[in-house]
């Protein structure tokens, strides 16, 4: 069992967890991930890590409430604790001479986006951080991101709540019209990550892309978690999370995080009506 | 532990029964292909005592070759025969952990049955079934009245196995009993290996798994599950910062292989590795009581023609499918899967299309619609003796299906060689050892699929068991064994 030492908010559907887990904690990079299972009757789901102290022993993750598991763990609080954690997992982000790049950490990307940019700034790159986030409630992290040694921080809402109004690839734009970038990466959705590539390609500046992808196992052992890069198919949880942008065949990804949605629909109903505190 | 000495067949009472063999009660076909209950019921006491009384107690016992681990065949049978249960149960452990695994899944027909005298006639003792039969009455005891193997007196050394497969069990039984301390790592949840997320519960329950597994514990030997082995830890920090002295790697051979064919990624296609780890392990088939979804095809294509194709067959068939197709490209004579498994498929309306190969696996909207596949004949033997099979000219047609399911077989899994780059491995990945599991990286060793590739169970338990002795006698024991 893996206790719960910290348990946190962030928004009305995003939550931050801490878990004591030291083997992992020792050994996790950024842009890697876990997976972990609640209980005996859980799926097995990925989560990147958000923070980690290997001194501490603890590991933490960011995820937002979107079906019946995420749902489950909104619920546990410190004190409570996780059938199983295991990690890391997935080829750690390159972060050493990527020189001058854009990230953008789109929805509950930036939970993602927030290690590889400290990791990034670390390793003596030029950082500039671009969240995207529906509205002001939807944003995450500000607070850590301003706490970096970023060169800019740009926040961009879909309703102007916070920031400016409008999508990513605005600013993303912007900096590749002005050569101002050697590379980007972009975290989120498949569909941002999709016209994050479209943008940066007319300008020629390579894009680092991290997919999420089903997965079982997590260690490649089952091929759930295949994308298509490059016409090459790829296991997502031991050849990525990260791959070329420009390569990633997005409407098969999109299309493959669909097969259960049904099933899960069905699921989360289930537990929510068992459910009944309504957060 | 009873003495061994005194063979039974010196005794004069014993005479061997003329009966047929005794057959295997089984559930009905078209009952038991709508849930996950065990097919064979096993012998009854009777039963197994007719087909014990079956043999002739040979003064030269060919069976015992048959088997790789060379159980005592003639003496287990023997304390059937004279109502010594439980003395046939030590007989059994002395050479093999989980006799009430290995003899469901063992393939028996090429192994120790085949080499009974009686298999000249066609009618071998039916020594799995009795194995099975052995290996369940000692489960069905209390964990403290069952046959425990002695553990030895404490060494002071202290071995990581990695996977917790039969290799890697097997490894740990034997540590124990030679006095090593044993901490076996696995990185699923749950331990067993393809015995947990591959073989179907209706061939071999997985009650039956773990309660074999819990004797280790009782033997003393330590399980960590949820530690990936080039991941979690390195083989080197195993060796150089957690304080073991060797490490066993029976990692086996888990990484699926596809077919390389256009339309391969749509939904609806799974590797058998997939689907029945979602199935076994996740318990898929009792969704949504369990979390994991598994997707419940219609008409359902599965590509192969070995125990892994007929066990996702049959899975397929109990999750609902309407229909299920093997295509395999050679005919059914090559079929390298165990003929008591094809024959339970044909049984429960698995329809056979031999001599097909899939060309391309067709969709609408991201989900699989159909497979075109081109009928085959067989040419020439090719190198591995059987014939080669050979496109028919403008043969092409389509198999109406919404679920294709890939068991093409399996290959090493890189993560701990590529962590580890000292250790030698085959140009197709898998680890090199030498005949007695040594790697070429000092206190290393390994066994099971992870050096021979797909195998067996009673082979990988074999591997696993010859490697431990060589870590004993590299360990410093070598007076033992
Ligand atoms: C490498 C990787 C890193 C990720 N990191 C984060 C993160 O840091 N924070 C975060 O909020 N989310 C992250 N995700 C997504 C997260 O795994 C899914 O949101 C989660 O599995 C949903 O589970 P659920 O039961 O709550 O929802 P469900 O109702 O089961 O699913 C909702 C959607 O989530 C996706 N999903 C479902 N099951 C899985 C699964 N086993 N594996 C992957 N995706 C699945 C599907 O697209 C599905 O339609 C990551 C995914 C991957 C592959
Ligand atoms: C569906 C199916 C049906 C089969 N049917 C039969 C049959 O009827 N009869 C028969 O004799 N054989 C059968 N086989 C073959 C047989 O199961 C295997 O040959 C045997 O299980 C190999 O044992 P192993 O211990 O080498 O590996 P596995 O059983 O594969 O065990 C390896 C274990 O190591 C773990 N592991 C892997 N990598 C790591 C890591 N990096 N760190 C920690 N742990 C790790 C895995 O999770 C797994 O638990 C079948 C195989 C399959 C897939
Ligand atoms: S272990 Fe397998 S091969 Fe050996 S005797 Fe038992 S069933 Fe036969
Ligand atoms: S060879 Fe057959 S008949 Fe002879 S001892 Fe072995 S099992 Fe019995
Ligand atoms: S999740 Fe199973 S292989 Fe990637």
């Amino acid at each position: 069992m893996f206790p719960i030492v910290y348990q946190r908010q962030l928004s009305d559907s995003v939550f931050e967890m801490g878990v004591q887990a030291p083997a992992i904690a020792r050994k996790a990079k950024a842009g890697q991930f876990l997976m972990l299972r609640v209980d005996e009757h859980g799926e097995r789901i990925p989560l990147t890590f958000s923070d980690w102290s290997a001194e501490e022993g603890w590991i933490r993750f960011i995820f937002m409430r979107v079906g019946k598991t995420t749902h489950q763990l909104s619920h546990l609080v410190a004190g409570d604790s996780l059938a199983d954690v295991v990690g890391p997992l997935g080829v750690p982000t390159h972060v050493e001479g990527v020189g001058r790049v854009a990230i953008v950490g789109g929805g509950v990307g930036a939970a993602v986006a927030y290690p590889v940019a400290r990791a990034m700034a670390e390793a003596g790159n030029e950082v500039t951080v671009i969240l995207g986030a529906r509205n002001k409630e939807l944003l995450i992290l500000e607070d850590e991101f301003r706490a970096l040694p970023l060169k800019q921080l740009i926040v961009m809402t879909d309703d102007g709540s916070a920031g400016e109004k409008g999508l990513v690839t605005a600013p993303l734009k912007s900096l590749c019209e002005a050569g101002a970038l050697d590379h980007s990466m972009a975290i989120g959705p498949a569909i941002m990550m999709k016209f994050c590539a479209a943008t940066t390609k007319e300008f020629g500046v390579p894009i680092t892309v991290s997919l999420n992808p089903i997965m079982v196992d997590g260690t490649g052992m089952c091929g759930a978690c295949r994308v298509s890069v490059d016409g090459h198919t790829k296991f997502g949880c031991v050849d990525g999370p990260d791959f070329d942008g420009h390569a990633v065949d997005f409407e098969e990804l999109m299309s493959r995080q669909r097969v259960y949605s049904d099933l899960e629909r069905e699921a989360d109903a289930d537990f929510s009506r068992e459910c009944s505190c309504h957060r | 532990m009873p003495p061994l000495d005194e063979t039974p067949a010196q005794k004069p009472r014993h005479k061997p029964s003329r009966a047929p063999r005794t057959a295997m009660p089984e559930r009905d076909a078209l009952e038991r292909a709508r849930d996950f209950d065990e097919v064979s019921l096993g012998y009854s006491e009777e039963q197994a005592l007719a087909e014990a009384n079956r043999c002739i107690q040979c003064k030269n016992p060919t069976c015992i070759e048959g088997c790789p681990v060379n159980i005592d065949i003639k003496s287990f049978i023997a304390r059937i025969i004279d109502g010594d249960y439980a003395g046939g149960v030590s007989v059994l452990k002395e050479r093999n952990a989980l006799p009430a695994v290995c003899g469901r899944v063992c393939p028996q027909e090429e192994q120790c049955e085949a080499s009974c005298v009686l298999a000249r006639k066609g009618e071998p003792i039916a020594i799995g079934r009795l194995e099975r039969w052995l290996g369940d009455f000692d489960l069905a005891c209390d964990l403290e009245h069952r046959c425990a193997p002695e553990v030895g007196e404490p060494t002071g050394k202290r071995v990581a196995v990695v996977g917790s497969g039969p290799a890697g069990l097997a490894c740990a039984g034997e540590l124990r009993r030679f006095g090593h301390a044993v901490t076996i790592f696995e990185s699923l949840h749950a331990p067993g290996g393809v015995l947990t997320y591959g073989i179907p519960e209706f061939r071999l329950p997985k009650a039956i798994v773990q309660a074999e597994i819990e004797m280790l514990g009782v033997m003393g030997a330590e399980l960590v599950t949820d530690i990936v082995v080039g991941a979690t830890h390195t083989l080197d920090e195993l060796l150089a910062e957690e304080g073991f002295d060797a490490v066993f790697v029976g990692s086996g051979a888990g990484l699926p292989l596809f077919l390389g064919i256009p339309g391969e990624n749509l939904n609806g296609v799974y590797s058998a590795n997939e689907f029945l780890t979602r199935v076994n392990l996740m318990k898929a088939y009792e969704f949504p009581s369990y979390d994991t979804p598994v997707w419940r095809g219609r008409k359902v294509a599965v590509v192969g023609g070995g125990n892994v194709a007929m066990d996702a067959a049959r899975t397929a068939k109990r999750l609902g499918a309407e229909e299920v197709f093997l295509v395999y490209r050679r005919s059914e004579e090559e079929m390298p899967a165990r003929r008591e498994e094809v024959h339970h498929a044909r049984q429960e309306g698995i329809e056979f299309k031999m001599l097909c190969s899939p060309q391309e696996i067709v969709g609408h909207d991201g989900w699989v619609t159909g497979m075109v596949a081109t009928r085959m004949e067989l040419g020439e033997p090719d190198a591995s003796g059987r014939r080669a099979p050979v496109c028919v000219m403008d043969s092409d047609f389509v198999i109406d299906c919404d679920t294709v399911i890939v068991a093409l077989g399996t290959r090493s899994n890189p993560l701990i060689s590529q962590t580890t780059p000292d250790l030698e491995v085959t140009s197709r990945g898998y680890i090199a050892t030498d005949e007695n599991g040594a790697t070429n990286k000092p206190g290393v060793f390994a066994g099971g699929d992870i050096v021979t590739g797909s195998a067996t169970v009673i082979l990988a338990m074999g591997a696993g068991k010859k490697a431990a002795r060589a870590i004993d006698s590299w360990l410093g024991g070598a007076a033992r064994g």
